[in-house]
């Protein structure tokens, strides 16, 4: 008979052997559903995992699993702040998207002037669009107690809605023969954010994510604002006590989280994207979430898992092509990494014990 | 620079390259591949292009290896795939959907070499990208006909995807036959803003039916909206789109536009192999086989049948055009004058409705 204990203190050995044991077992049931598919379970792990960093096209691909990762891990570090404050924001689908709008829209009501200060002033635009979409269930929660997680994810579509429109409206190419998408910021050098070294796949949005993620890591072990967070999450009680004000730690996680999935959005558009079209979010706001839980909603981890979810992204793009692989397998192996995580955390707060159930 | 310099040296070192600036030259053994804007069991856009695949790999066996990559978002991860595909061997790619377009031509500046073609988009900025697309307006002027003789409300319906030229020149064609067929129809058009939802599908799908509409055609990829006439118990009528369709026959699907693009991919992997190849710019309807009607079910009257068929060989032939004037715009300005054809530019940029459509194009 198996029987969970809690544990007095969480276990800091299954805190940090949690993601690998996770990967390990993804690796282990991925590997039997590519078997039982008929395609050899060691060739895809390892076009996965491998062939993007070491293989023959490794000089290429490694710059894309930047691409991929930082947006992932700008996204991800403004939700663990809220997350460890037991703040849950999940419409970061949504706050990406408004920045992206946001800042194209100034962007793009300057072309084709070329200025230096565009750029930044985009940037301020993109973080200011994200700002705003988070400010609404945030408010919400803090006049009226509504649910900050129904309010954001919902928020998300009536994001998509506007991206819709601005793509075959307000931001509209003109020159685009009728057809939907805005203006490509690639043929407009001063609101366009290039890869900064020709061929790394590094644009600002990655030297962003990295300079975000290190002073997150500031601001949770070394700041007041860090050491309230931790404690609403840990304990309400003793945060109030603490003199914690916790509707303005509220709108002080929201916001951040909204600024920083805009900023991920407007680096996007202007950079790997390249434009605003219908089909422009593909998923990193959600994508993040798991990012920031298989981090261990800590900073430096979340860098880790967002080129671990990279590698899935973009190994498993090539496990598909390569060796025929349906992109649903590729998403089912995802998903257990997702499921795995979550059930081998139970032992960070659980043990196991063998035996009977005493009767008490 | 060094690195793109290095993207493209390694795609030479591959053994990718052709005689340098012609691509005349023929090769042994062609890499075709293909990425997909849907899953291949989408029972429509995706599904076609993948059948045209298959097809493809069965005319030329050994000489010929596709690989394919489904479920690709026409934003950066285009890019990315495209990228992969060029420097893994494929030394031609077929981008199957029109949000790949400024994509495509951004991995063709980088892969000289290797030859790339654009489905329904209009950039070609670089010799070695090509684009093609098929006349499926041909095909709408069929259902139209069908459509005004169908439906008994005089309502019939159109589930429209984005507000693109290809979309709207589907709607008039549509519009213009069933007015022909039958004075009194009246056309109502739903944006559903996707090409690929069944939930989204058939709530637009529903929409139109409670507003009274017997006959539905959708510019959308799945099934869901004939799925949604089927419950109507014969009332409601609808089209296959880009598939045949044919496991709601008879009815609610009376006909179909089914997306024929196998002889494209022959004759262009053909052309490959043998060292003609050429940037082109292919828009081939009924006549050359991209645009196929598919069966009219015995749920249409047989004189019915008989001029629907009459006005496909007609197109075929090239004795009928689906737009021949005189057609107003919209607004009551004029487009085409009596006798005269529509010219391919104003189809191909085309952003307006002709008259006794109603409703806005979305802006």
């Amino acid at each position: 008979m198996l029987r969970l204990e809690k544990r007095p203190i969480p276990s800091r050995f299954w805190l940090y052997a949690t993601p690998v044991v996770a990967v390990i077992l993804t690796m282990i049931f991925g590997g039997l559903l590519f078997a039982a598919m008929g395609v050899n379970p060691f060739a895809v792990i390892k076009t996965i995992f491998w062939d993007p960093l070491f293989g023959e096209f490794a000089f290429y691909l490694r710059g894309q699993l930047l691409v991929k990762a930082g947006p992932l891990i700008l996204i991800a570090i403004g939700l663990s702040l809220g997350f460890r404050a037991g703040i849950w924001n999940i419409g970061a689908e949504g706050q990406y998207i408004m920045g992206a709008i946001f800042g194209a829209a100034v962007g793009l009501a300057f072309y084709p002037t070329e200025n230096r200060l565009i750029f930044p002033l985009m940037v301020i635009a993109g973080a200011f669009g994200g700002w705003v979409w988070a400010m609404i269930p945030a408010i919400l929660k803090t006049r009226f107690n509504t649910n900050e997680i129904l309010v954001s994810l919902m928020l998300v579509y009536v994001a998509q809605t506007i991206l819709a429109k601005a793509s075959t409206g307000f931001l509209k190419n003109p020159e685009g023969m009728g057809f939907p998408g805005s203006r490509n910021f690639s043929s407009f050098p001063a609101a366009a954010n290039p890869e900064l070294i020709a061929g790394s796949g590094l644009h600002w949005g990655g030297v962003t994510a990295v300079l975000v993620a290190l002073a997150a890591w500031v601001l949770l072990s070394r700041h007041i604002i860090g050491f309230q967070i931790r404690l609403t999450g840990q304990a309400p009680r003793a945060a109030r006590f603490a003199g914690v004000a916790p509707k303005r730690l509220v709108v002080l996680c929201m916001g951040l989280s909204g600024a920083l999935a805009g900023l991920a959005g407007l680096f996007e558009v202007t950079g790997p994207a390249g434009q605003i079209s219908i089909d422009f979010n593909v998923g990193y706001g959600f994508t993040a979430i798991i990012v920031a839980f298989l981090g261990r909603l800590n900073p430096i981890g979340i860098v880790l898992a967002g080129i671990l979810m990279a590698l899935t992204y973009v190994g498993g793009e090539m496990a598909s092509t390569n060796l025929g692989l349906p992109s649903a397998a590729i998403q089912v192996f995802q998903g257990m990494l997702l499921f795995f995580l979550l059930a081998v955390d139970v032992f960070t707060n659980y043990r196991v014990r063998f035996g009977r159930v005493e009767v008490a | 620079m060094l690195r793109r310099t290095l993207l493209a040296s390694a795609a030479l070192g591959l053994g990718l390259s052709l005689a340098s600036g012609a691509f005349a030259a023929g090769m042994d053994k062609v890499k075709a591949c293909f990425v997909y804007v849907g899953p291949i069991g989408d029972g429509g856009w995706t599904y076609q292009h993948h059948q045209g695949a298959l097809e493809l790999q069965k005319a030329f066996g050994d000489k010929v290896e596709i690989a394919w990559q489904e479920n690709v978002p026409e934003g950066a991860d285009a890019e990315r795939v495209l990228t992969q595909m060029a420097l893994g061997g494929c030394n031609i790619i077929f981008t199957t959907s029109f949000g790949y377009m400024d994509a495509t031509n951004a991995v063709a500046a980088k892969f000289p070499n290797v030859m790339f073609e654009h489905a329904t988009g209009f950039k070609r900025e670089h010799p070695n990208v090509s684009t093609y697309n098929a006349r499926f307006y041909e095909g709408r002027a069929v259902q139209g006909y069908l459509a005004g003789k169908m439906t008994k409300s005089n309502k019939i319906g159109y589930i429209a995807s984005f507000p693109i030229p290809e979309v709207i020149m589907g709607i008039n064609s549509y519009y213009l036959n069933a007015k022909k067929a039958n004075p009194n129809v009246e056309l109502t058009v739903v944006w559903a803003f996707t090409w690929f939802d069944p939930a989204k599908e058939a709530d637009a799908a529903k929409a139109l039916i409670d507003s009274g509409v017997d006959v539905i055609a959708s510019h959308t990829d799945s099934t869901a909206p004939l799925a949604e006439a089927a419950k109507s118990e014969g009332k409601v009528v609808g089209f296959g789109q880009a598939s045949d369709m044919a496991e709601y026959k008879p009815s609610p699907r009376i006909s179909s536009i089914i997306d024929n693009w196998g002889p494209y991919y022959v004759k262009r992997v053909g052309a490959l192999l043998d060292g003609s190849y050429a940037q082109a710019d292919a828009w081939e309807g009924i006549s050359g086989g991209e645009v196929k009607i598919g069966e009219i079910t015995e749920a249409v009257p047989a004189d019915v049948k008989a001029e629907a068929e009459k006005i496909r060989d007609e197109i075929a032939a090239g004795t009928y055009h689906p737009f021949t004037g005189p057609i107003n715009k919209q607004d009551g300005s004029p487009w085409l004058a009596e006798g005269q054809t529509a010219p391919d530019g104003d189809l191909l940029g085309m952003n307006f409705y002709v008259e006794g459509v109603t409703g806005d194009i979305p802006k």
